[in-house]
């Protein structure tokens, strides 16, 4: 018998043809997974009705596999089979995993990403990740009565390409269809309602089990940008946890104790934590396996003191946040609270007053980002609400492609909305070019070795003609989820070649907001290698067409102007190595000033040769050729179009 | 001639209109799909139609167009969980014969 939820007027359903979505929230210490009932957004909880499902899978040597808290039941007896954390390992190499050496897991290199040695095989951090999406797509198709049409999953708004691909092959590999992956600032951000009507400046503080992230965001007509985001990977609940633990150690004047016995008041620590939520004070009470009773009281004000130093270092990224912003606290309208530990009182207190607001909590800051996901999913499914919105994301560093002198041409801006598709024409630098490299690049820098380089390919067999003369399209596109694809295409011949960008290694957050902040202190420096990169090519350009020119109409010149077009050439080949652009600049006009009767001669020559009876094709390719020479060798007769 | 909710449908239906903040009352109908020949209606009014009969049950206002009445006359509206599935079921005394899954019948 199926059970029916209640739809908008008109929307009802027809039989077996209901789009079932959900909205999964994929963190590191804990998933969730959320979906659209009768109109509310729900979170679905398992047959315990325990909404949280520990990120953790733990591989037994039969090959079976147990995911949540079942494993994480088993984590402190098979550490090194029980994974937990993996989300930190997509789509990272070896030795972008900081503190390898204090987890208990045997790493593997391999290309792309690392694995992880269990009893069970060697493991990549995406099958581990499929693993727990497995399960939650289990209990979604249990709870709503049939197959997932799709899901939204949420990624850090710092997740790089490697990232946001190895999350999507998770996905694939868990029988989910991607409909789209969303950055969670963002999906907490359209749990609280902000995408309907709401403008301005809000920041999202997200406090978890185990990492701190903090997000300013800027929306303005329905398009989300990401405007800084800053955080700490090794801060969290459990860190309050741990200065619990300590106090409890500190006050009971306990001995060094066994793991059993650390595991049990560290239990006590957290229970003690969540209940000061509601409570001024805590009671503790433990039973060591020595016999001893630890009997102590936690009150709020002990609490508070006790932690001030962690909940003062998240505040050092929200501050930095908000200057790589280029915002102070006034600008920001709101602030939304997310993940578990943002529930302890002197926590919304600090964020209260750091930014002089009451934050934004009535939701449960564990559920709201998969709330969130589950809003967009449900949409994205084609289940239309009341009241219709759009969501647009943007892509956190620009793409470009390198140009000749090692310059980078931005062809999709950062913060640009997707997804987007922008094409730009180039041509050829020399006659006879058959062949065309493309090198595709993210950053905010002005020149490539600057920039991180994510692909290289080349376009073949363009047929040879006059430098100037191919038109190569290049095509970028972004998807939904902020993947790109690079296509080149040579608009004569239709010769064409492509390459779906999947970096073998991403960019940390710390490597984004390094570029980003790189970028903010080089924009006059960059501004000026840019400017003497493009006198250089200028001046070869010049060089080159002079030299074409004389070689095919040489006899033109007499000895002495021939001597000094020649003088004036090697005066510019000099300049043009050096890195003075006002000394290239004047090289370039005596260049320009020696020729000058030379190109009225060689005009004068053609117009002759035309009227002597030579055909009307040879006078146009001639007179073609000699406006070349005026034109910028790289043509940028950009065609954009927004997809 | 009648359509009721049981306390338990009516308490669920209440609060999602409460969440949705807005709409008239609750709105029960069939129309001729599915395997088994009809299938039920369950949505949200915003508007009373022109042909629309009205009940009250445990604080809902039920809306059923005249059309579709003589299909769900008796019908009581009822909100269950199965493991961990949960939704509305029409229990309606005229139906001779569903498909398997129920969304679907035949009166």
């Amino acid at each position: 018998m199926v059970l029916l939820q209640i739809a908008e007027p008109g929307q009802s359903d027809a039989p077996h043809e209901r789009r079932l979505a959900v909205g999964i929230d994929l963190g590191t210490t804990n998933s969730l997974v959320a979906a659209v009932r009768s109109g509310l957004a729900v979170v679905l909880n398992d047959e315990l009705g325990r909404p949280l499902l520990p990120s953790v899978v733990r591989y037994g040597a039969d090959g079976e596999c147990t995911v949540g808290y079942e494993a994480l039941a088993q984590q402190a007896s098979d550490p090194r089979n029980t994974v937990a954390s993996a989300k930190r390992f997509m789509g990272r190499g070896l030795q972008d995993i900081a503190h390898r050496e204090s987890l208990p897991y045997q790493f593997e290199d391999a290309p792309g990403m690392v694995r992880l040695r269990t009893v069970a095989g060697s493991k990549s951090p995406v099958e581990v990740s499929a693993d727990v999406l497995r399960a939650l797509r289990e209990r979604a198709e249990l709870a709503l009565g049939g197959e997932l049409v799709g899901a939204v999953i949420t990624v850090p708004a710092y997740f790089d390409d490697a990232q946001r691909q190895a999350t999507k092959d998770a996905a694939r590999l868990a029988g989910l269809n991607v409909l789209r992956l969303l950055n969670e600032p963002t999906a907490a951000a359209i749990a609280y309602g902000l995408d309907n009507g709401a403008e301005g400046v809000f920041a999202v503080y997200d406090l978890g089990g185990g990492t701190f992230d903090i997000s300013i965001l800027r929306l303005s007509r329905g398009v989300f940008e990401v405007l800084s985001t800053g955080g700490d990977s090794a801060l969290g609940g459990d860190d309050f946890d741990q200065r619990i633990y300590c106090w409890i150690l500190e006050a009971a004047r306990l001995k060094p104790l066994s793991p059993e016995d650390s595991r049990l008041l560290l239990n006590r620590a957290r229970e003690a934590k969540e209940y000061l939520t509601f409570h001024g004070t805590a009671p503790i009470t433990a039973r060591l396996a020595s016999g001893e009773v630890v009997d102590l009281t936690l009150t709020t004000e002990t609490f508070t003191d006790i932690t001030r130093t962690l909940i003062t270092k998240t505040m050092q990224p929200v501050k930095k946040a908000l200057r790589d912003a280029g915002l102070g606290i006034g600008d920001v309208k709101g602030v939304i609270m997310v993940g578990g530990a943002t529930r302890m009182p002197q926590v919304q207190r600090a964020v209260g007053e750091y930014f002089k607001q009451e934050p934004l909590n009535n939701l449960d800051p564990d559920k709201v980002v998969a709330i969130g996901a589950a809003k967009q999913a449900n949409l994205l499914a084609g289940n239309r609400t009341g009241d219709d919105w759009l969501l647009l994301d943007v892509i956190p560093l620009s793409l470009g492609l390198e140009m000749m002198g090692g310059l980078v041409e931005k062809i999709v801006p950062r913060n640009s909305t997707i997804p987007v598709a922008r094409a730009q024409d180039f041509t050829t630098f020399r006659d006879g070019q058959t062949a065309l490299a493309v090198h595709v690049v993210q950053g905010e820098r002005e020149i490539v070795s600057d920039c991180r380089s994510l692909a290289r390919f080349e376009l073949r067999g363009i047929p040879p003609m006059v430098a100037g003369a191919a038109r190569i399209r290049v095509t970028f596109q972004v998807d939904a989820d902020g993947l790109l694809s690079v296509s080149a295409r040579e608009q004569t011949s239709g010769v064409e070649a492509s390459v779906v960008v999947k970096p073998s290694y991403g960019l940390s957050d710390d490597e984004i907001a390094g570029m980003l902040k790189d970028s903010l202190e080089h924009t006059r420096d960059d501004a000026f290698r840019r400017a003497l990169k493009e006198s250089q090519v200028e001046a070869q350009r010049l060089i080159e067409a002079v030299q074409s020119a004389l070689k095919n109409d040489g006899e033109l010149l007499d000895a002495s102007e021939r001597a000094r077009v020649d003088a004036a050439i090697v005066a510019l080949q000099t300049a043009a190595l050096g890195e003075n652009r006002r000394q290239i600049t004047l090289a370039m006009d005596e260049v320009d000033a020696q020729t000058r009767d030379f190109a009225a001669r060689r005009m004068d020559k053609g117009i002759r040769r035309a009227l002597a009876g030579r055909s009307i094709d040879d006078f146009a390719e001639l007179g073609e050729k000699e406006e070349f020479d005026e034109l910028e060798q790289i043509n940028e007769t950009a065609k954009e179009n927004q997809a | 001639m009648a359509v009721t909710l049981t306390e338990k449908a009516a308490t669920h239906v209440l609060n999602y209109m409460s969440k949705r903040g807005r709409g008239i009352g609750l709105r029960l109908g069939v129309r001729t799909s599915g395997c088994s020949g009809m299938a039920y209606k369950l949505e949200f009014a915003d508007e009373l139609g022109s042909d629309d009969i009205q009940f009250e049950s445990h604080g809902v206002r039920v809306l059923v167009d005249a059309k579709s009445l003589p299909y769900l006359d008796g019908t009581e509206l009822d909100f269950a969980r199965e493991g961990l599935n949960e939704g509305f079921k029409f229990n309606n005394p005229n139906v001779k014969d569903a498909c398997g899954c129920g969304e679907s019948f035949n009166v």
